[in-house]
């Protein structure tokens, strides 16, 4: 082995992993160490320490050039253990310095807690089953509280208007609607034409091109139109808002703006959750028509049904129910996603990691509640056969 | 004198026209404990960035361990980051790791060692660092700031650096907290034989703690020396500074307790 001197004064730079190295002889007293001892060269000679075993143990410290904390807890560290064994060790020809680190590294040795035992049993199962449907009573709770809140504060800004912040609304509008158009239109469009696709070979078997019209007409003004744009506004909006909200929660702004007397709710959350109930329908509405068009597109260039004669067909045999059917579940998806949004923004603590947890989960719960309650309402508006 | 260990020469930093640094010159020599002083906007923590790497300077040359820290290839300036630790201010621990995981990480870089010493060696830092052992299993956000901070220490320290800098260390700790942090700063450096190079404005922590004050001013280093040195210059900042009601509050709460 080369060893390397290095001395507290030397200000050479060797590469730090590989240039100290400590070596270990034995002598006629016990062993003694020369080198560096430090963290590292202790990967090295850290396996020979360990060898030493079962025997009282001088150690002659006079050839050591240098030592650290780690050194010296490495030291301690092999006292202890033959101490366990019923054998002492001891340091000889110890330079001062060393010495004084060495005392010093003793005295602040950490003194482990008393590890707690994990007791995994079934009651504790059941407990923690227990608390988790307790949480989500709980979070389901937390999120009507956050419904009522809004209405009150709705109510409150409809008696005194001047208390509404017309710019923050319009700019939370021009956020989540104007800046989405391009991707909701694009997505309606794309929906339309796979529908009509898949629909023109289907109907095709049957001679029943015709009835393409119908199909699509139905599943995007019905449905998809307006269920994927909510989808769409869910994962962008809702993530934003728990961000926005969120970051402010961490830095105490909203503790700020609740000791400057400005309410939370009427400044952050009426204009977000109102600009979502104001934009949603439009941007449905968006999805919906691009829907038709790249429907109306595809059908004429695969079956070769005329933009005139589609919108013939749609005119007459599409009930303007389906429309309304649509477009009455908007209003809902925009309250579920504001409302879930802003939601998880107040649940932000005070470090970076629950911000991103709180808005991944945003997220997912938007699109999961969004999802859930187009079935409800598919559901619904079958029993009472509409 | 012992030898420098980082020299200055002649740096200057600017930010877009606003020169914070012009033709500034520094030593900080082994194993003392050196205070940078300064008032607010003279550029002490972007001395302590521009000496730790984290920002070149538009001009000068800064030596550390007599090597040439600027113009040196990568692998020389990591070899002299590993013989550095630098606390920041809040602590800047990684938010996603405990205390104890945080102070693992220098370790776990650096190569070679089993994972039941690196824990061991984590909790012998955290312990020294004056944190209890549970600390080790917390959060940083679940720890109040004197601890942050203490930890923030502990994974300075975690590789044995010859040179620590500590950027203002006891900013925002009660008074109690921080007359200790200074203990543990002053008991740190003499045992491990450590060179600290510390920013404050607390001159509590400058009496207790440091060997030697260097006060910024007019975009350089204007005066180095002892407490004593300070009390005698004539600068009208310098003079308001050690000698201001604050200042004398101190040097009684010294002498008192002397």
């Amino acid at each position: 082995m080369k060893e390397t001197a290095l001395s507290s004064q030397d200000t050479s730079l060797p590469d730090p992993r590989a240039a100290e190295s400590a070596q270990i002889e034995a002598t006629p007293q016990g062993a003694a160490l020369a080198g560096a001892l430090t963290v590292r060269s202790l990967p090295g000679i850290l396996p020979q320490l360990e060898q030493l075993d079962d025997a009282d143990l001088q150690l002659d410290l006079s050839a050591l050039e240098q030592i650290d904390t780690a050194g010296a807890y490495a030291l301690l560290r092999l006292r202890k253990r033959l101490g366990a064994q019923g054998h002492a060790l001891s340091f000889t020809d110890v330079r001062p310095d060393h010495d004084a680190l060495i005392a010093r590294v003793a005295q602040s040795l950490p003194k482990p807690d008393a590890p707690e035992a994990p007791a995994r049993d079934l009651m504790e199962s059941f407990a923690w089953l227990g608390k988790k449907v307790v949480e989500l009573g709980r979070f389901m709770g937390d999120l009507h509280g956050m419904l009522g809140l809004f209405l009150a504060r709705l109510v409150t800004v409809i008696r005194r208007p001047s208390e509404f912040r017309l710019t923050a609304l319009v700019h939370h509008c021009d956020q989540v609607g104007l800046k989405a158009v391009p991707i909701v239109a694009l997505m309606g469009f794309l929906i339309g034409i796979v529908l009509a696709f898949q629909g023109s070979v289907q109907l095709r078997q049957f001679g029943a091109e015709i009835f393409v019209v119908d199909l699509i007409a139905i599943s995007i003004l019905r449905e998809l139109g307006i269920l994927l744009t909510a989808i769409i506004v869910a994962g962008r909006t809702a993530s934003s808002y728990t961000a926005a909200i969120g970051s402010m929660k961490m830095r105490e702004e909203i503790d700020a703006m609740r000791t400057l007397a400005i309410d939370p709710a009427l400044a952050l959350f009426v204009p977000r959750i109102l600009a979502l109930l104001i934009v949603l329908p439009i941007l449905g509405m968006v999805a919906s028509l691009t829907g038709l068009i790249g429907g109306a597109l595809m059908s004429w260039i695969e079956l070769g049904i005329s933009p005139g004669m589609f919108v013939s067909r749609l005119l007459d045999d599409t009930s303007l129910d389906h429309v309304l059917v649509g477009f009455v579940k908007a209003p809902v998806f925009a309250l579920i996603i504001g409302v879930i949004g802003c939601h998880a923004g107040m649940q932000v603590g005070g470090n970076a990691e629950s911000l991103g947890s709180q808005t991944s989960s945003a997220v997912v719960r938007a699109i999961f509640m969004v999802i859930v309650v187009n079935a409800l309402f598919s559901v619904f508006f079958a029993i009472m056969g509409i | 004198m012992a030898e420098p260990v980082i020299e200055l020469r002649g740096i200057v930093n600017q930010f877009g026209s606003h020169r914070v640094h012009d033709n500034l010159d520094l030593d900080v020599h082994r194993g003392e404990v050196l205070g940078v002083v300064g008032g607010s906007g003279t550029g002490k923590s972007v001395l302590l960035r521009t000496i730790a790497g984290l920002r070149p300077p538009q001009g000068g040359s800064i030596r550390i361990f007599g090597q040439d820290a600027l113009n040196c290839p990568e692998s020389t300036r990591r070899a002299i980051d590993m013989r550095m630790g630098v606390m920041f201010q809040d602590g800047a621990l990684f938010s996603s790791l405990t205390v104890r995981e945080n102070v693992e990480v220098p370790l776990r870089n650096l190569g070679g060692l089993a994972a039941g010493m690196r824990r061991e060696l984590a909790d012998l830092k955290i312990a020294m660092s004056g944190l209890p052992y549970f600390a080790g299993d917390k959060y940083p956000s679940e720890l109040s700031g004197g601890m942050r901070k203490r930890a923030g220490l502990a994974r300075a320290l975690a590789l044995d650096p010859e040179i620590v800098f500590l950027d203002e260390p006891t900013a925002g700790l009660d008074p109690i907290g921080a007359s200790a942090f200074d203990e543990l700063i002053k008991a740190l450096s003499d045992t491990l034989g450590l060179t600290v190079f510390l920013v404050t404005h607390d001159l509590d922590t400058l009496h207790a703690t440091c060997d030697r004050i260097a006060v910024l001013a007019e975009k350089r280093v204007m005066y180095t020396g002892t407490m004593q040195d300070m009390l005698h210059i004539e600068h009208p900042w310098v003079h308001e500074y050690f000698h201001g009601p604050r200042a004398r509050a101190a040097i009684e709460t010294l002498e008192r307790n002397a």
